[in-house]
């Protein structure tokens, strides 16, 4: 077998990816599935002074919160009487490279520097490459970034194209890859030829780095409003954004603050697909990511993501690609704030949800993210009129991923569907105990593990694993 | 024949890195049809010709082989035309806001 080969490479995971990390998660696990979580993010050493003072040396954070006054008066005017949040968002679009993902690689590129590693490698199509390339060309670093970019037909997404373009300009080397989940091998041979650090979106670090934009926030709203935010959206992915954010919020005193995930719908297209790689006018923010990442977070690139969402998130929605780009287009036109589109999956959830709040209450959108060439609603439908999908005025509950994308008619159409968190716990610990051999017998620290991961109880946990073996037998 | 491309050019070169056939277990069937393939920028180390093999240096000093597919490549990436299921969006909420401040 060629050492370089796929199964050679695949078969040193574990080396390399200690080495690029320089974390031993082994020394955290305290069961069949526990770890210890709050050790291993406290082992890092940085709270949240430690992460805003390494942010602040390179103007990463401390973005300002805007009061959306017309849009609040649009949810108003599709609102019953006396209903109708304010709506505000943190316009994360300020950071260094233009997204929150500034706030995920600082702590990951200052760690790489202090420990002497040559450069950062990151496996990512998103605004997260960028925000690595940033950061690293701050810190003198050498950046590689690898990403899934084309088809096989070579026709690429616009929105990484433009990613492409942006950790270019940033001096870091980009791989550009075609479709499928082979990416890893890639990123893996990169670690291993370079002794790269991995900028990984799941380590301590990355989340860590997340807690100033929940602890920003709710101090500014209580700075500004008298009282912390009802409520507090999150676009979700990988986990990180709800993670990070529940996390700081929690540490600024906000507990009563419900937080909500919210994702585009993609379901029915296959993310290792290249035949529905360009009939996605999402690159991230989707269900394509959320679900798995939600219901098993450690199918990540770290052996032990950082990333839980469901341990924090209080609520768990989505809206339509159509949605979000009508959304898109009112944030423009009535706040002159040109953002996303993806970032503005949370925007069209708040909109949705704030109309069924009592008007002094407060919903929190936590991001904007840059817009430009590729990154564009525009550009996404063009694409998606190349690609055959139907592009139309409609009800956005006729919206269906790869053939039709329908853009509400009135604002009122828009609405958020709840995903059944009870669902999403069964899957999740359904996929804990698949992961095991059978007949692995579970710890004492294993159910309670389970218990905190889906926030749930013990009883809980029990009771669902014990239902399981009784239909077995 | 071809001109030969200057040693130092900014050149994109591309590489099957796994033969369709040779793809992951878990890929679907579409995807495993066709070849994983990878596309990098950099520096020509030496002459070479378009369509031919060559190797690149990096931005971050990485030396890499592969066919030469483009020179100088451009950034096409764009907007396109405006879409008009949007353009008219702007103007329909503006009125909405309108007819609820002369209503109250």
């Amino acid at each position: 077998m060629n050492s370089d080969s796929y199964q050679a490479i695949m078969a040193q995971r574990p080396g390399i990816m200690r080495a690029s990390v320089g974390i031993d998660y082994a020394q955290y696990t305290t069961g069949v599935l526990a770890f210890d979580y709050e050790r291993l993010l406290a082992d890092t050493g940085y709270d949240i002074d430690a992460t805003h003072k390494v942010q602040r040396t390179t103007a990463v954070g401390d973005t300002p919160l805007v009061e959306l006054h017309n849009m609040t008066e649009l949810v108003r005017a599709v609102a019953p009487p006396g209903k109708g949040a304010r709506l505000f968002v943190k316009d994360e679009a300020a950071n260094p490279s233009g997204s929150f993902k500034d706030r995920r690689a600082s702590l990951s590129v200052h760690e790489a520097a202090k420990r002497g590693y040559p450069g950062v490698a990151a496996a990512t199509s998103g605004n997260y490459g960028a925000a690595v390339a940033s950061q690293a060309a701050k810190a003198g670093l050498g950046c590689i970034v690898v990403q899934e970019a084309f088809d096989s037909q070579a026709i690429a997404q616009p929105e990484i194209a433009e990613k492409t373009r942006a950790c270019e300009a940033y001096g870091a080397e980009v791989i550009r890859l075609s479709v499928g989940p082979e990416l890893f091998y890639v990123f893996l041979q990169v670690l291993k030829e370079t002794g790269y650090f991995n900028a990984s979106l799941y380590t301590p670090y990355s989340i860590l780095g997340i807690e100033t934009l929940g602890y920003e926030l709710a101090r500014q709203v209580k700075q500004h409003t008298g009282r912390f935010p009802d409520v507090v959206i999150a676009t979700h992915a990988g986990g990180g954004n709800v993670t990070g954010t529940a996390r700081g919020l929690l540490k600024a005193g906000a507990t009563n603050t419900q937080m909500v995930a919210a994702s585009v719908d993609l379901s029915g297209l296959h993310m290792a697909s290249d035949h529905d790689f360009n009939r996605k006018s999402f690159t991230t923010g989707h269900t394509g990511f959320s679900m798995p990442f939600t219901t098993w977070p450690d199918r990540a690139d770290v052996p032990r993501n950082a990333a839980r969402a469901l341990r924090y998130m209080d609520r768990f929605v989505t809206v339509s690609q159509g949605e979000v780009f009508y959304i898109t287009q009112v944030l423009a036109e009535l706040e002159g704030m040109e953002r996303g589109p993806a970032g503005n999956t949370s925007l069209a959830a708040a909109f949705a949800i704030a109309r069924n709040l009592d008007q002094q209450q407060i919903v929190v959108v936590q991001e904007t993210e840059y817009t430009g060439a590729g990154k564009h609603p525009i550009a996404q439908l063009n694409l998606a009129r190349q690609m055959g999908i139907e592009v139309t005025r409609g009800d956005p509950r006729d919206n269906k991923p790869g053939e039709r994308i329908v853009i509400p008619e009135h604002p009122s159409q828009i609405a958020v569907v709840d995903v059944d968190l009870d669902h999403v716990r069964h899957s999740y610990l359904r996929n804990g105990i698949e992961s095991l051999p059978a007949d692995t017998m579970l710890d004492d620290v294993d159910i309670e593990f389970l218990a905190a991961e889906t926030r749930s109880s013990r009883t809980y946990v029990q009771e669902t694993i014990d239902e399981w073996h009784g239909k077995r037998r | 024949m071809t001109e030969l491309i200057g040693k130092g050019t900014w050149v994109e070169i591309h590489r099957i890195v796994l033969p369709a056939g040779e793809r992951a277990p878990q890929v679907p069937d579409d995807t495993r049809q066709v070849s994983l393939e990878m596309r990098v920028k950099g520096f020509l180390v030496a002459p070479a010709s378009p369509g031919e093999e060559a190797e690149i240096v990096t931005s971050v000093g990485r030396r890499l082989r592969g066919v030469v597919r483009q020179v100088n490549p451009a950034y096409t990436h764009g907007f396109g035309a405006p879409i008009a299921e949007l353009s008219g969006i702007g103007r329909e909420v503006r009125a909405l806001l309108r007819g609820r401040r002369q209503g109250s």
